[in-house]
């Protein structure tokens, strides 16, 4: 889909196990890419400026906020989506607590949230601390409710469901 | 967003060839990607360094390079940072987001722009977006601004926790230009806004920040960072603390103090520190060095707590960390 004047380039991601390539303008976030180009609309548009964690994906398993990453960046790499943790026949387990939970309203959040979920856990399991971590030394961090609430600060609810948020997230990983 | 072509660095040295033929380098993108998007920031040509030096060495002499490609979540999570440097370990996780950190490189964390709103608001003045278009903060809304070494012409803050640490820590950037490398204290990185606050840092055209080094830690110290912000996290700081101490015998034998939300740059606090060397660790002695080093503040109706917060806060950090 090359345009005349306009910077392309053409990216391969490997998104929930597949291969997956597309030309792009190299103004295309990586959002943008997964919604538009490769019709995952589960991950969501939300603030498009860092601020709300709507549009959390896991990038070689970390967590990433796909509005500020450009998508020609993400070349090479593995990219889970919502769409690659669970869907309504075998939902991921975090999913089923937030359901358990209220841990949600709208729902326009949802995909962030457990994408961002999903991955602290493996980030306390490596000993990442946070600002609430009194240990530093430790090698792994335990997932209190103070933790789950620091670490989950990145995704806004604006229906305010986060004390079901965080209830679902320390059902499943909390210590 | 304007349009720009992309090119993935294969080595610090092809970026700073690409970047000396008029591209500018990118990071993790958490900050240009969203200034580009705005506008404010509008290169014609990307050069992707986030791919280069992502290793954290540590050196027989006891120092520590961080690859400035580093990202921000990696260095908070070393075992040897969260074990030598914990003023740094809690700095940079008191910034930002889990998913911003770990983008965010720590090249591209030293480089950020500010966060003064008028900066962001292409209609409003600004002399760090438009050079001598005026400053609508210093009329507007700047409770979170400047207030010390601020100039007529711009009151923006740095918005760093890292740096704050590393400014304490008397780290140093490794640089990489056309004409060569060179090494510079990361608190003789910035320039203070004076009558040209668009130029931010020393660095010359093209230069790459190619690794940041950590000196050996201070043996017997002690240090910290404290950050206070309007909500509990997740936001920029209104004053923050980051702070080294060694006390021998109730003495202040070693004290490195660096403030965060006060100025344009990482501030050193030198005039505290003179004060505090050879003194005696207590209270009195802590909060009286704190407040002379505010001094020089020139605040503004609106941010003139800071003058007062400021001091405090750095009094009851060394009081934590003497007790």
């Amino acid at each position: 889909m090359a345009h005349e004047g306009i910077s392309t380039a053409e990216v391969t991601v490997r998104v929930n196990g597949q291969s997956r390539s597309a030309d792009i303008d190299t103004r295309t976030s990586l959002l943008d890419l997964l919604r538009d180009r490769f019709r995952l609309t589960g991950t969501k548009w939300g603030c498009n400026q860092g601020g709300c964690g709507a549009c959390t994906v896991l990038v070689d398993d970390q967590r990433t906020l796909s509005c500020l990453m450009l998508a020609v960046q993400a070349d090479g790499r593995e990219v889970t989506t919502i769409e690659g943790l669970g869907d309504a026949a075998a939902l991921h387990r975090l999913q089923e607590a937030f359901i358990a939970h209220d841990g949600f309203q709208c729902g326009y959040c949802t995909a962030g949230q457990i994408c961002s979920g999903v991955a602290l856990a493996g980030e306390a399991a490596a000993g990442v601390p946070s600002v609430v971590t009194q240990d530093l030394r430790a090698e792994t961090v335990e997932l209190s409710v103070e933790e789950i609430r620091e670490r989950m600060s990145g995704n806004l609810c604006r229906c305010g469901a986060h004390n079901g948020i965080v209830a679902a997230v320390s059902e499943v990983y909390g210590s | 967003m304007r349009e720009f072509t992309y090119t993935k660095a294969a080595d610090a040295a092809e970026a700073v060839r690409l970047a000396a033929a008029g591209a500018r380098y990118l990071g993790g993108g958490t900050n240009l990607v969203d200034l580009m998007r705005e506008e404010i920031e509008r290169p014609t040509a990307l050069v992707d360094v986030s791919g280069l030096a992502q290793g954290i060495t540590e050196h027989p002499d006891g120092s520590v390079e961080i690859g400035a490609a580093t990202r921000n979540t990696a260095v908070a999570a070393h075992p040897r940072i969260r074990r030598d440097y914990p003023v740094l370990a809690r700095a940079i996780v008191s910034g930002a987001s889990g998913q911003i950190r770990n983008a965010a490189t720590v090249g591209g964390n030293l480089l950020q722009r500010t966060r003064c709103p008028y900066f962001y608001d292409v209609a409003a003045r600004c002399n760090k977006r438009e050079p001598g278009s005026g400053c609508d903060a210093r009329q507007g809304f700047h409770r979170t601004h400047a207030v010390l070494a601020t100039s007529a012409h711009c009151i923006a803050t740095h918005p760093s926790d890292m740096c704050v640490a590393l400014v304490a820590l008397d780290a140093q950037v490794h640089i990489l230009g056309p004409a060569g490398a060179r090494v510079v204290a990361v608190a003789d990185l910035y320039r203070d806004p004076g009558e040209t606050p668009h130029l931010e840092t020393v660095l010359g055209p093209a230069e790459l920040i190619t690794a940041v080094r950590l000196p050996r830690a201070v043996d017997g110290a002690v240090s910290t960072y404290r950050k206070v912000r309007d909500r509990t996290s997740y936001a920029f700081a209104l004053v923050s603390v980051a702070a080294v101490l060694r006390v021998v015998d109730a003495t202040v034998a070693d004290v490195r103090i660096a403030l965060g939300g006060v100025a344009s740059r990482p501030w050193r606090a030198r005039v505290a520190e003179r004060e505090l060397l050879g003194a005696p660790a207590e209270p009195d002695t802590f909060k009286r060095a704190a407040e002379a080093e505010f001094r020089s503040a020139r605040p503004l109706p609106d941010n003139a707590f800071k003058v007062s917060l400021a001091p405090r806060v750095v009094a009851d950090v060394l009081k934590g960390l003497s007790g």
